[in-house]
């Protein structure tokens, strides 16, 4: 019964490849993960197509921020541990960001043109 | 003779340098600073037959709401704190808090520290700490309940016994990439402040973050405090008290005297041997001798002021 399982599975990813490329880009929600652990988020820099949703995550016993370097861009509430923050990229450029408690904290997130969108 | 009748420019220049110490985990640490030029007396047997001028205490960092392994409980070790300054011997005058009284800048954590920190029945002056100023306004919480007397997001000065004391806050509009801050308004504010003081007027000014750089890559320091350090080179008494970094360090130059106080919570590490400023975990039975209070004692006519670290054990 193996090689019919492995046909079905091979079904399987074929068919999802397929369902996948023929939503827009926009659509397919790519989401990332910044830990913030020992005063730095990890990874520091990342880069990302428009659409992402970025969320980081407080792995640390003292509260820290997600704070946008330009005004109101974004800025989270302070993240005790464990608390989570999520924000949405649709617009490319660099957004450098720091924790608004411990400045010395700072990372950046380069949103890239969503590749393959079709335009309406 | 007392420094405010030198020119203290020519004089102070050539004794520029840093002269003692940082101490890293000593108890009962004595400095006394006298006409600008510290000198250390001893330990608390000596201190305490000095005991004739004004004295008051300082607290620090006391994390109500932390509740981490680094310390669960720091209601009951802020308690400790309170007990132990109502013990002393010598009843000090009032109370400088020098901020991060809450964790979280919560009401239920704001409310515990006022419940305990006034069974000490004295006057208690505030400056927050970055932990104060967390609540969705950042920082209307703090100043509801400690800066209505207040100037910008808390400052202020008052004077007692001849001693000019000054209350920055150096934790808010903070820059990423930077340090602590206080801002050209704070700075403005200060210059006024002290305009016609004079010059043998001792300052006593205290903020969270420590005004001085001590370690740039964990942020502790004051980006703009050489400013206000500046404003201050005239007098021939300062003396600096700060808190943040959980843990005694000290530092004199010239006429002014650092001084960083312990947590009533949790330590934190010496610069560089972690690799991060977070709590640092100590055993159970060790906890105790790496918390704890600062006592502070001026002489009125001798321009000394005495700076005796207690921890809560030990």
């Amino acid at each position: 019964m193996k090689l019919p399982g492995l046909l079905r599975g091979a079904f399987a990813a074929a068919l999802l490849l397929a369902l996948a490329s023929a939503l827009p880009a926009a659509a397919r929600a790519a989401e990332l993960e910044v830990k913030i652990d020992n005063f730095t988020f990890a990874p520091q820099r990342i880069t990302v197509k428009a659409g992402t949703t970025v969320t980081w995550t407080n792995e640390d016993d003292i509260p820290h921020t997600v704070t946008s370097t330009s005004a109101g861009a974004f800025r989270s509430k302070a993240l005790d541990t464990d608390d989570k923050f999520s924000f949405t990229f649709t617009t490319p450029g660099t957004f450098e960001y720091f924790c608004s408690l411990h400045p010395h904290m700072t990372g950046s997130v380069v949103v890239e043109a969503a590749t393959g969108a079709a335009t309406p | 003779m007392t420094m405010s009748s030198h020119d203290d420019d020519r004089d102070g220049v050539s004794r520029r340098k840093v002269l003692e110490c940082m101490t890293w985990a000593g108890t009962g640490v004595l400095w006394t600073v006298a006409g600008g030029v510290p000198t250390s007396l001893g330990i608390m047997a000596e201190a305490a037959a000095q005991t004739s001028g004004m004295t008051f205490l300082q607290i620090s960092d006391s994390h109500v709401g932390f509740d981490k392994p680094a310390n669960p409980n720091v209601l009951s070790t802020l308690e400790e704190a309170i007990a132990k300054v109502k013990a002393l011997k010598t009843r000090p005058a009032f109370m400088l808090h020098t901020g991060d009284i809450t964790h979280l800048s919560k009401d239920k954590e704001f409310d515990d520290a006022q419940r305990i920190i006034s069974q000490a029945g004295l006057d208690t002056h505030y400056v927050p700490g970055e932990h104060d100023i967390i609540d969705e306004q950042q920082g209307q919480k703090y100043k509801d309940r400690y800066g209505k007397n207040a100037k910008g997001a808390g400052w202020y000065s008052f004077d007692q016994n001849g001693v000019h004391f000054i209350g920055l806050v150096n934790v808010v509009n903070l820059k990423a990439g930077g340090l602590g801050n206080l801002g050209a308004e704070q700075l403005a504010w200060l210059e006024d402040d002290l305009k016609g003081k004079s010059a043998s007027t001792p300052i006593v000014v205290f903020a969270h973050i420590p005004l001085w750089v001590v370690y740039e890559t964990w942020g502790w320091g004051t980006e703009d405090g050489g400013q206000a350090l500046a404003l201050l080179k005239r007098f021939g008494s300062v003396t600096v008290l700060n808190g943040h970094i959980h843990q005694v360090m000290q530092k004199v130059e010239g006429n002014v005297a650092f001084h960083t106080a312990r947590s009533t919570a949790f330590p934190q590490p010496a610069p560089g041997a972690a690799p991060s400023p977070g709590p640092m975990k100590v055993p159970d039975d060790k906890l105790r001798s790496v918390l704890g209070i600062a006592d502070i004692t001026y002489k009125v006519g001798t321009e000394r002021l005495a700076i005796i670290d207690q921890p809560l054990q030990g």
